[in-house]
């Protein structure tokens, strides 16, 4: 009723007058919120423009100006004449940020399309992309040629998440041949970013060092990043450059290696597994430190693919270990000049001798000499040169094996050098208190018997071997570097009285140039004597196997320490031929290295005959590899977790804390075929010479 | 009477008017011309061109009678419904939403004709609706029919913004005729209770998203929020002088959207500042002053609600696309009067304009034939 009423009431009253009355005042009304809307809008504008003007400004600033860092150029490593170990290739890259992508299928789908990717890339790329984090960028290719990367370049407004980029990569133009040494880069792992912030490290294209000397002067190498502020539009399309920043380059790294002579070295052990170490004479520099068969640290730097890392494990050889550092060996014979050296010093006359009949009797033991049928009577230098085991036996009795290992340690075995590298394996050198200490055992006869000569409990690194190669040339604490410096270091005297020396380098000539076991090392260069000392070093007992032959891994290793010239000593070597049946599988390869010092050429033109029967070069022969197993196993190797990965690796590092089984006897050296004394020089693809000139 | 050199023809516009809007379309061609990148084409040369034929169409509407718009007023609001059914019936067949005609020589989108033409059926139907019975049913209903016949028809395109302007029109139409006030506070009350209800069960999953964007901007920077947020930051980086003409990054590097149709106040904003804002505001105010003068002046109930009306079409798109770019509504695809680049919604409203000049003509010969 109430509303009834309220509506009759003006009802009556509405008439054109009072309905143009209601319209004049409402329209002042309509006007005056218009008007009012109007105010609040002008008084908006003013807060947005005039208040948080500075505000929107920086926001604005932030939408048009895009910075990104420019990876800095790593410095180079060169070798001691200038020469780049690794530098750095202008490339085109192109990275995938996997947090930025849309559709990330489809992306990946088109780019392997765009850069004609093999099904192989492909499968790597899904890999990287399966471990990545969210924010890393992952590397899809780098060294395109400029079509494949325009290509992607004028699709990027399409293709959310992928960064196409004009940038340096490593090169390393021996490949291989500095594998070890140089080690790799690649890009920096989720653990570097959780620990250093820097947003250098998840920008494209920048890279760390991995390994090797890469990873220790990773600091040096680094270098600045520049900066590059763009305009760019909403789509990511960069309109102008505002300005930039250049990078600063990292600093350089000069080595004393030699870079000829260590690809040379690298490829002359060819198919073997083995290491040569080069030392200088005068300070210690090590010119050539090579470890075979090694990898290519230009395909790691975009991450180590399935096939790859099937290739590596495939290989008994332990590619990922760097033997020079990493491998211990019975040094065998190799011992016999420095265990000589310590009985001069302890006051034992080099004429002073003992009768060779094939064996020592002590007790009710008989220790065997290698040569079974004996050496007659036998003085100092014959010990050395003949590498008469009954020599050492007999001597090392009286003397004492105390003074042995001392003498062994000054001379560098069983020690750590300062040198720039991630790790080092130190090896044994045993002696009475070792032994009680790591096994409660008292020390034995046939402890000495073993340690005399270069067996037993005894282990070495083919460096700690070049250095004592070294000291005894020099008669200096020569220590080894890898840093090039031009300062003159004068290395102090290990106190020798020179008539030791000079009769121990005698005896170490004749293994070459005279009666010894090793004629076939001579040098072909007029003039230039090598002196040298065979070693090999048994793997498994005699009950197992020869060492000559049969399943590789029961040969015997074979080694090689030298020095020329040999009266005035520049430069030592040691080379170690691993499983290579014996020190015939290893002088000829130091006789070649030691060649390519004194001419390039003749050492060359064997090099060069050895690899046509190889298949060509370690980069050759890798690469060749590599095309056999992508046709063999294509997309179908199995994917490798980073646990499997890190085990690998450490077991190919580890080598210092494997277990040494206690020997509880002799390890006499198998009986070697005595030969004639200059053979015809055949070289056998395996580069065991084991029929020449017979070793021990 | 005085001979004058100006012809009467010329002497008797509204140029008090005409002048700002002049003004005003000016500065939207060279905004238009700056978000082409510096060309005429190809916005800013059509926009005067359309604003020029326009133009001349809004003086001949001016020109015609009071009874021809009083005769014309229901078969043209029939003939709006009409396309406005037919666009319905060729979205139907063709399988999707359809907004607009082809007529080959342009696209019509029949909605926005029913912005001027709602307001022009309403001031007939209160013209000849007899006084007392304002405040009656009579009054109401048939007058809702008319708003709701093309408010629901344009909903189903669906097109909310327009369906909103039609109704706003319609609704300030009411207001203007003197229906009673508690009316409109009841329905405000009861549309502010419905309207959560139709916000969750009305509205398409874009509109309502737009709202949620709305209410907050920064949840969604890159999605549904980016249109707002970038607009913000065009106009809070403009300044108070702005960055000057052709130096608007926002625009030219196209992180605004839009920027020369729904955004092209942004685009102003951020090259002329807080006093190129300032400008386009004043000359809304004296478009719409003059046209509600236009309206209080006029002989006739007709002529006034018409005018009147007219004037709150354009506030609306004024009002309803400044609050956007500002932040302050949500975003719905309207455009800004005579400074988006757009051939229907200057046709709309140079319509409107045009029918306040004619108002404005009645009002000055009151004793006239018409």
């Amino acid at each position: 009723m109430k509303i009834n009423f309220r509506r009759l009431i003006p009802q009556a009253h509405t008439t054109s007058g009072t309905l143009r009355n209601s319209f004049d005042r409402r329209s002042l009304v309509v006007g005056s919120v218009q008007g009012g809307i109007g105010v609040l809008l002008a008084a908006r504008m003013g807060y947005l423009a005039v208040f948080e003007n500075e505000k929107y400004k920086l926001k604005a600033e932030s939408n048009r100006v895009n910075l990104s860092l420019i990876p800095p150029r790593r410095g180079w490593i060169l070798d001691r004449h200038g020469t780049p170990l690794a530098s750095n290739r202008a490339d085109f890259r192109v990275d995938i940020i996997p947090e930025r992508m849309v559709q990330g299928d489809n992306t990946i789908a088109r780019l392997g399309q765009l850069l004609s990717l093999s099904p192989i890339d492909m499968q790597d790329l899904h890999d990287k992309l399966d471990k990545a984090h969210g924010f890393a960028p992952v590397e899809v290719a780098s060294g395109l040629d400029w079509e494949r990367f325009a290509a992607v370049s004028v699709r990027l407004p399409d293709l959310p998440g992928v960064v196409t980029q004009r940038g340096f990569s490593r090169h390393y133009p021996t490949g291989p041949a500095v594998g070890h040494l140089l080690g790799y880069v690649g890009t920096a792992s989720a653990e570097d970013y959780e620990k250093d912030r820097d947003p250098l490290l998840i920008t494209p294209g920048y890279k760390v060092g991995k390994d090797g000397l890469e990873k220790v002067f990773e600091k040096q190498l680094r270098g600045k990043p520049g900066a590059r502020r763009v305009e760019v539009t909403a789509s990511g399309r960069i309109v102008r450059d505002l300005d930039t920043r250049e990078d600063v380059q990292g600093k350089t790294i000069k080595l004393t290696i030699d870079a000829g002579l260590q690809d040379y070295a690298a490829r002359r052990i060819g198919p073997e597994s083995g290491a040569v170490v080069v030392m200088d004479c005068h300070n210690g520099d090590i010119l050539a430190m090579a470890s075979m068969p090694s990898f290519d640290p230009n395909s790691f730097s975009d991450g180590i693919g399935r096939l790859e890392w099937k290739m590596l494990s495939d290989d008994d050889h332990v590619p990922l270990r760097n033997k020079v550092l990493r491998g211990l060996y019975p040094p065998g014979s190799t011992v016999k000049p420095m265990v000589a050296l310590s009985f001069l010093e302890a006051g034992l006359d080099p004429e002073e001798s003992t009768i060779c009949n094939g064996g020592l009797r002590v007790g009710n033991r008989v220790f065997h000499c290698w040569n079974r049928r004996g050496h007659g009577r036998v003085n100092m230098a014959k010990g050395i040169y003949q590498s008469c085991d009954v020599y050492f036996y007999y001597f090392a009795q009286k003397m004492g094996m105390d003074i042995i290992a001392a003498m062994a340690r000054r001379l560098g075995l069983g020690q750590e050098f300062d040198l720039p590298v991630v790790g080092q394996s130190y090896g044994t050198v045993p002696d009475p208190a070792w032994k009680l200490k790591k096994y409660g055992r008292e020390w034995q006869t046939f402890d000495t018997v073993n340690a005399t000569i270069g067996q037993g409990y005894f282990l070495v690194n083919p460096l700690q071997q070049a250095v004592m190669a070294s000291r005894i040339a020099s008669g200096r604490q020569l220590m080894p570097r890898l840093l090039y410096s031009d300062k003159p270091s004068m290395a102090p005297s290990l106190g020798f009285p020179q008539e030791h020396l000079d009769y121990v380098h005698k005896a170490m000539s004749d293994v070459v140039n005279g009666p010894g076991t090793a004629h076939r090392a001579a040098l072909p260069i007029p003039d230039v004597l090598l002196a040298g000392k065979t070693g090999t070093a048994q793997v498994v007992g005699l009950n197992v196997s020869s060492g000559k032959g049969g399943l590789w891994k029961y040969r015997d290793h074979g080694h090689f320490i030298c020095f020329a010239p040999f009266d005035k000593p520049r430069y030592a070597c040691a080379v170690l031929i691993e499983h290579g049946g014996g020190s015939g599988a290893a002088y000829p390869i130091a006789r070649d290295v030691m060649t390519y010092l004194w001419d390039k050429q003749k050492a060359m033109d064997t090099l060069l005959e050895f690899e046509k029967q190889w298949g060509g070069t370690a980069q050759q022969r890798l690469d060749a590899r590599y095309r056999t197993y992508s046709a063999q196993y294509g997309v179908n190797a199995p994917a490798v977790s980073p646990e499997e990965e890190k085990a690998k690796v450490r077991q190919a590092e580890d080598t210092q804390d494997e277990p040494q089984p206690i020997v509880s006897d002799a390890q006499s050296p198998a009986p070697e075929p005595v030969a004639p004394a200059t053979p015809a020089p055949t070289p056998s693809p395996d580069g065991a010479d084991n029929a020449g000139g017979t070793a021990q | 009477m005085t001979p004058s050199v100006v012809p009467e023809a010329v002497s008797r516009q509204p140029w008090m008017m005409l002048v700002p809007l002049f003004g005003l379309v000016v500065l939207g061609a060279a905004v238009l011309y700056s978000a082409a990148g510096g060309h005429l084409q190809p916005y800013a040369f059509s926009h005067v061109l359309r604003f020029l034929i326009f133009l001349v169409m809004a003086i001949v509407i001016s020109r015609l009678s009071r009874n021809f718009f009083r005769m014309a007023a229901y078969p043209v609001y029939g003939g709006i419904v009409a396309l406005l059914v037919l666009v319905e019936l060729i979205g139907a067949v063709g399988g999707g939403s359809q907004r607009w005609l082809n007529l080959g020589f342009m696209t019509l989108q029949p909605s926005e004709l029913m912005k001027p033409a709602i307001v022009l059926v309403l001031a007939r139907f209160y013209e000849t609706l007899p006084p007392p019975m304002t405040a009656s049913l009579r009054g109401l209903v048939p007058a809702g029919v008319l708003i709701a016949i093309p408010a629901v028809l344009v909903i189903l395109q669906p097109d909310l913004g327009t369906a909103l302007a039609i109704c706003f029109g319609g609704a300030v139409t009411m207001f203007l005729a003197g229906l009673p006030l508690w009316w409109f506070v009841s329905a405000g009350t009861a549309a502010l209770i419905a309207a959560p209800i139709a916000f969750f069960t009305l509205l398409h999953d874009y509109q309502r998203n737009r709202v949620m964007t709305f209410l907050d901007p920064e949840s969604d920077p890159l999605g549904t929020g980016y249109h707002i947020t970038q607009s913000k930051i065009a106009i809070g980086s403009g300044g108070i002088f702005g960055k000057g003409f052709g130096n608007g990054t926002q625009s030219h590097l196209q992180y605004l959207p839009e920027a020369h149709t729904d955004f092209v106040f942004a685009t102003m904003a951020e090259e002329w500042g807080f006093l190129g804002g300032l400008f386009v505001l004043f000359v809304f105010a004296v478009i719409l002053t003059w046209g509600m003068n236009v309206a209080r002046q006029a002989p006739d109930r007709f002529s006034s609600l018409l005018a009147a009306g007219m004037a709150a079409t354009i506030f609306f798109y004024v009002a309803i696309n400044l609050m956007m770019v500002m932040g302050l509504a949500p975003v719905v695809g309207i455009p800004l009067p005579f400074m988006s680049h757009g051939g229907t919604s200057m046709l709309t409203n140079m319509i409107c304009v045009g029918i306040m000049m004619a108002v404005n003509r009645w009002n000055q010969r009151p004793s006239s034939f018409s």
